[in-house]
């Protein structure tokens, strides 16, 4: 069973990332799970989505405590809320920002994790350009097909193609498509580069 | 038809395929989502002959409800928490009528202290008003349940709920197949009341009736109940027939044949306890599960023989008989007597407290060993507790409980009393 959590700020589609992401993942035959944190949802106030995946009918109910993968489609929580709470060593990172984790300050919490597994992508960004509003939450899933190779970007883009329609859905496609040739690029890099330091 | 859907949305299918022709609701979470899936497909003209009644309080739904269904309209509605007490007179009306309704309960903490999450309380608090309760383990039976609960209700002319977790089901997102409308329709057939209003022939539905007759009509409700404990066995084979699928019954067991322990559960906490026992299987403990989905009537003869052969069990309840200990544990206790089993009762999942299955498998390890007390609650923070029963034997004042609570687990800015 692979666990996504996903943390981000009321209006930026954080329950829906998961409930997509479900639909992806199901779009291949597989189970899926998503289930929001359950709260008061407000504009702008931390939320928390979550997404399991897996071969087999899922009994699970409780809340994803040891994630595989986080999306990050806020940095802003990094240092507000415990988002890396139970995070595995081998975990999957995707932070929505336009700077690097250095700059975000997570660069020394994240040294022993896996670096070509920990990735950045302006969502936010792709989203204004492609869907003409500022919601990181598909590019970030465009971006989480690329990063884990769990779901593939054509099951997204049929997730996309199921919840929205017309121009939209087009924006949409653009958006995850260009976040996850963004993901693919910055794994690539850090890959060769982990490599070469394991060489040197 | 497989579906990756919201909870909600494919019990609004469900009801949808049931033909019902009229709903009445108050929103209320976490109820809503279905009853605004069943509206949306009114106004589309998806589901017709259907009258949507928007009401101004759960009172209103269920009397609307009342109305309709004694006019021998198939009638529905949904509620939780708050809600389904604010109704409280008009469910014990319906029952005491006879009118086959179907209610979903999307079930949440009552207050106060106000709280939105998921537990049993508000259900619970309705054991007896005369309705048939069947609890739901996942979505796909939260979808068969509707079904079969329409069925069963209008055989016997009683009301049903279908209990659901609220938020937990509701608002999850899983695989659910939706039936097509020929299997619903050839399972169930149109509603032939046995009473119906009809101007053209009038009659009066609703007599008052004193001591000579009252314990005689309330017999009667209890023989129904009777009855659905031979019928929602026999409906669940005839679900099978048409869907293919083994859903509802009156219990269902997992693991138990040679099971030493045995977790006795209603609703969506199932599944997190049949992942605990099959972690606890492979390390050869030898645990069992018994769900209960029919917890009114309750299948006193079913959970005592599914608990004859274990050693000693566990009733993990997500409600608590404030003063008593388990509601659910005290119905297990009846089934059992005379039998000479240790029981416990485990109190989770209060408010939306999570189920984790490193607290169960802490649990049923000490279930295993009878090391934990008769009654004990999942996951208490004994620190908090003992804060506030102090502060309490300190000071005359000690102000506000939640609020101190909030304070002390540095929650909220909450007014600090001592």
């Amino acid at each position: 069973m692979f666990q996504v959590r996903i943390h981000g700020r009321g209006g930026q589609g954080v329950v829906t990332a998961a409930e997509m992401l479900s639909v992806a993942a199901f779009g291949e035959g597989r189970h899926a799970q998503a289930f929001p944190s359950f709260g008061s949802e407000r504009m702008g106030a931390p939320v928390v989505s979550f997404c399991r995946i897996s071969d087999r009918e899922i009994r699970l109910r409780e809340p994803i405590m040891e994630p595989d993968a986080l999306i990050i489609q806020d940095p802003t929580l990094l240092h507000q809320a415990d988002v890396f709470a139970g995070f595995k060593q081998d975990g999957y990172l995707l932070i929505n920002t336009t700077k690097t984790l250095s700059e975000l300050g997570v660069d020394g919490l994240l040294e022993s994790f896996i670096h070509d597994r920990i990735c950045t992508v302006p969502a936010t960004e792709i989203g204004i350009k492609h869907i003409g509003r500022p919601i990181p939450n598909v590019p970030l899933l465009g971006g989480f097909a690329a990063i884990a190779g769990v779901i593939r970007l054509a099951s997204v883009i049929k997730a996309i193609n199921g919840k929205f329609s017309g121009k939209i859905a087009e924006g949409n496609i653009a958006a995850a498509t260009e976040a996850y040739q963004v993901v693919l690029a910055e794994k690539q890099a850090a890959g060769l580069k982990t490599e070469t330091t394991r060489e040197a | 038809m497989l579906k990756q859907i919201e909870g909600s949305k494919a019990v609004a299918e469900a009801v949808a395929l049931c033909r019902p022709e009229v709903i009445c609701a108050y929103p209320i979470s976490p109820q809503t989502h279905i009853v605004e899936g069943l509206g949306k497909m009114v106004k589309g003209g998806e589901l017709k002959p259907c009258e949507f009644i928007n009401v101004e309080s759960e009172f209103a739904a269920m009397s609307v409800a009342i109305g309709s269904s004694a006019a021998g309209a198939r009638s529905y509605t949904a509620t939780a928490s708050q809600g389904l007490l604010f109704m409280a007179e008009a469910v014990y009306n319906a029952s005491g009528l006879g009118l086959p309704i179907v209610m979903t309960v999307a079930n949440r903490a009552i207050g106060a202290p106000i709280n939105i999450w998921n537990d049993h309380s508000d259900s619970l608090s309705q054991r007896d008003c005369g309705w048939l309760q069947l609890f739901a383990e996942n979505n796909q039976e939260a979808v068969d349940l509707h079904i079969q609960a329409f069925r069963l209700g209008e055989e016997l002319s009683m009301p049903v709920m279908v209990c659901m977790d609220g938020f937990i089901l509701t608002h999850a997102f899983e695989r659910v197949d939706i039936p097509t409308q020929g299997q619903v329709d050839a399972y169930l057939p149109p509603f032939d009341p046995r009473q119906a209003l009809d101007p053209a022939e009038p009659i009066s539905i609703g007599a008052m009736v004193g001591p000579e007759a009252f314990m005689e009509v309330r017999y009667l409700a209890h023989a129904k109940q009777l009855q659905a404990l031979e019928m929602i066995p026999e409906l669940a084979m005839e679900f099978k027939g048409v869907f293919g699928r083994d859903s509802c019954g009156l219990v269902r067991t997992y693991c138990a044949d040679d099971a030493e322990t045995m977790v006795v559960a209603m609703g969506s906490v199932l599944g997190t306890i049949k992942d605990v026992v099959d972690e606890m299987r492979a390390d050869g403990h030898k645990v069992g599960v018994l769900g209960i989905t029919s917890y009114r009537p309750f299948p006193l003869e079913q959970v005592r023989e599914a608990l004859s052969n274990c050693k000693r069990y566990l009733v993990l309840e997500k409600s608590l008989a404030v003063g008593l200990g388990g509601i659910l544990a005290t119905d297990v206790r009846m089934a059992v007597s005379g039998v000479g089993l240790n029981g416990y009762t485990t109190v989770a999942g209060l408010g939306g407290r999570a189920i984790p299955k490193a607290s169960l498998h802490k649990l049923f390890r000490e279930v295993e060993k009878e090391t934990l007390d008769k009654v004990g609650f999942l996951d208490l923070d004994w620190e908090a507790v003992n804060k506030q029963l102090e502060r309490e034997r300190r000071i005359r004042h000690s102000g506000p409980i939640a609020e101190n609570i909030l304070h002390d687990k540095g929650i909220a800015s909450a007014a600090k009393f001592g």
